[in-house]
């Protein structure tokens, strides 16, 4: 194995090409082609029927709001709706389906030619959308027999069908060239605000971790002035931060073998979460050739123009927009937001927002501490164990001086650890700012007994030495008495 | 001469995991020349400009709503399978990552 570059050296040398293909599992009621439910955590094959199972004789029928939904996703990302449009057999033989073919769209796509904008590092990209298409997900299948559960080494598999026949609408980009060094933070805030179009639309939960969101990402590097280099495609990208790691291992690795001389082939790779490394996969087919054919078994779709302005008209508010009233109302400036919207904390911030924080103290937790302790976690700031009520009930004990900033931080280190609300972990844990002013006054009466030469300083008129004292009474209170207060008492002893 | 070969007919088998003895592999080769022969004369026929038909039935927008059907039991759907584990059906191993 070649060593890796690093992604610095890499991209001084090369300028990647990225492409993003985004699998999108709709929460329609029903499958795409039969009536069978989608709900999720059925018992295996409980969600089967003879059309989703292909046996013979049966006649699949498009479900209508399937198709109202994707027409809506490219409206959103500004496509062309098609004005004649139908399904194609996409053949491969895996028993993932058991038709033997995926019912997908082909030359026809149900929408096309749009766009996304994203802004990374103050700099605006468009990121172009070459097709979005209607097709099903597949079954689940379950490798047994081997030691490590994986493909390799097991001896059967077993497959539960519940899962083939529900809506999916794939989302691809065309090739994005000129992001350079920024390529995997722009494929980030691709997928981000792909996302949240979606989420805004209210056609899939678009949950990435439970696999409703999918993404592969594709790859290629050239020297600059070259033509675009061969490109791999990753597949199990399953976070936004999975999709900015698999970029820039691929840059990295890609590079590497380049810089030895040696080519890169076009393969399908597998991203490995724990490593953030990604290794070649074996394709499904022995033949990449789908042999598509049109789906004679579906009619043709002319969606009418009035039906896609009905829709276009029925569009909520989408994120864009929705950012710019957010910043408005939480007075942040373009910087600020951008960093509010880079950790993915919009919606954490409106939520804490409204459950009674200020938008300054929201946009402070989830910025500051929280985001310091994602990272250093390597989590995602929503997967943190800190709901946006929780951060306002923080909030609201600090207001009512129940807790001081260094107070609440360990009552943070609490909620994350599962013990509960911030008011549980306080009680539970006594981290309370000490507002029994006897008390206090008896640890400032200890403080001055113990420092006696800052006590004359304080009498003589130098006020700032009260900060010794302080100190020393933080000290003795562990932490949780108010400093103001303290201050406050001293000077009245001493001033 | 046969345009397909016994070694293709196999292969094909495998694929799409048929059990093909060897009689069947000659038959087979032999039928499928039949039909690829007639394919060619059919491609001799002039098609430009014509557009390939792939519905006979001149209907278009077909659609369902999206209300829930009642599905299969599932001992039916599974009877339909070569053989079954734990209510999943059950199929010999296959050379991919898990989907």
């Amino acid at each position: 194995m070649t060593k890796l570059n690093t992604f610095e050296q890499a991209v001084a040398t090369y300028e990647p090409v990225l492409g993003l293909e985004t699998h999108i599992e709709l929460d329609t009621n029903t499958k795409m082609f039969c009536g069978c439910s989608t709900a999720f955590g059925a018992e295996p094959n409980t969600q089967v029927c003879p059309v989703c199972l292909a046996l013979p004789g049966a006649l699949p029928v498009a479900n209508k709001a399937a198709v109202e939904a994707t027409i809506k996703i490219g409206l959103a990302l500004n496509c062309r709706i098609a004005e004649w449009t139908r399904f194609a057999r996409k053949n491969y033989f895996y028993p993932d389906m058991p038709k033997n073919f995926q019912t997908s769209q082909y030359e026809e796509p149900l929408c096309e030619d749009g766009y996304v904008d994203v802004v990374v590092d103050g700099k605006a990209y468009r990121v172009e959308i070459e097709r979005v298409h209607l097709e099903e997900d597949t079954g689940k299948t379950l490798h047994v027999g081997g030691t490590t559960g994986r493909i390799h080494g097991a001896t059967e598999s077993l497959v539960d069908y519940n899962r083939a026949g529900i809506p999916l609408v794939e989302i691809v980009t065309k090739p994005v060239p000129g992001t350079g060094a920024l390529a995997p933070e722009v494929a980030r805030a691709y997928t981000a605000e792909l996302r949240d179009i979606v989420r805004s639309l209210g056609v899939s939960d678009v949950r990435m971790e439970q696999g409703s969101l999918r993404c592969d990402v594709n790859l290629s590097l050239n020297r600059p002035g070259e033509e675009w280099g061969t490109r791999t495609e990753t597949k199990n990208v399953n976070s936004l931060r999975s999709v900015e790691r698999a970029v820039r291992y691929e840059v990295r690795r890609q590079s590497a073998l380049l810089d030895a001389g040696e080519r890169i082939f076009q393969e399908t790779r597998h991203f490995h979460e724990t490593t953030g490394e990604t290794s070649p996969g074996r394709s499904k087919e022995e033949a990449t050739d789908y042999r598509y054919f049109p789906e004679p078994d579906l009619a043709v779709m002319e969606p009418s123009r009035e039906w896609v302005e009905e829709l276009r008209a029925s569009l909520p508010e989408l994120p864009r927009k929705r950012r710019e009233r957010l910043q408005a109302a939480w007075s942040l400036g373009d910087k600020e937001m951008q960093s509010v919207v880079n950790a993915d904390a919009v919606d954490l911030i409106e939520a804490t927002v409204a459950a009674g924080a200020t938008p300054s103290a929201a946009v402070k937790w989830w910025l500051g501490e929280l985001s310091r302790r994602a990272n250093e976690s390597g989590e995602e700031l929503a997967a943190m164990r800190i709901t946006p009520a929780e951060v306002a009930e923080l909030q609201g004990m600090v207001d009512d001086g129940r807790l001081n900033d260094k107070l609440a931080r360990q009552v943070i280190d609490g909620v994350l650890a599962g013990e509960g609300s911030p008011s549980d972990v306080a009680a539970k844990r006594g981290l309370e700012v000490v507002s029994d002013t006897g008390a206090l006054e008896a640890a400032v009466d200890e403080a001055i007994a113990a420092n006696p030469a800052v006590a004359d300083k304080i009498r003589g008129g130098t006020h700032a030495a009260a900060g010794v004292l302080i100190g020393a009474v933080m000290k003795a209170t562990k932490g949780q008495a108010d400093a103001g207060t303290v201050r406050q008492i001293i000077l009245d002893k001493l001033g | 001469m046969s345009t397909i070969s016994r070694e293709e007919v196999a292969h094909l088998a495998r694929l799409a995991r048929l059990e093909v003895t060897d009689e069947e592999l000659d038959a087979f080769a032999g039928q499928l020349d039949v039909i690829l022969q007639s394919m060619k004369t059919l491609a001799e026929v002039d098609t430009d400009g014509v557009q390939p038909t792939s519905h006979a039935v001149p209907l278009v927008n077909v659609f369902r709503e999206d209300q829930p059907q009642p599905s299969l039991p599932r001992d039916a759907a599974l009877a339909g399978g070569p053989d079954t584990f734990e209510d999943r059906f059950r199929v010999p191993r296959i050379l991919d990552e898990e989907a």
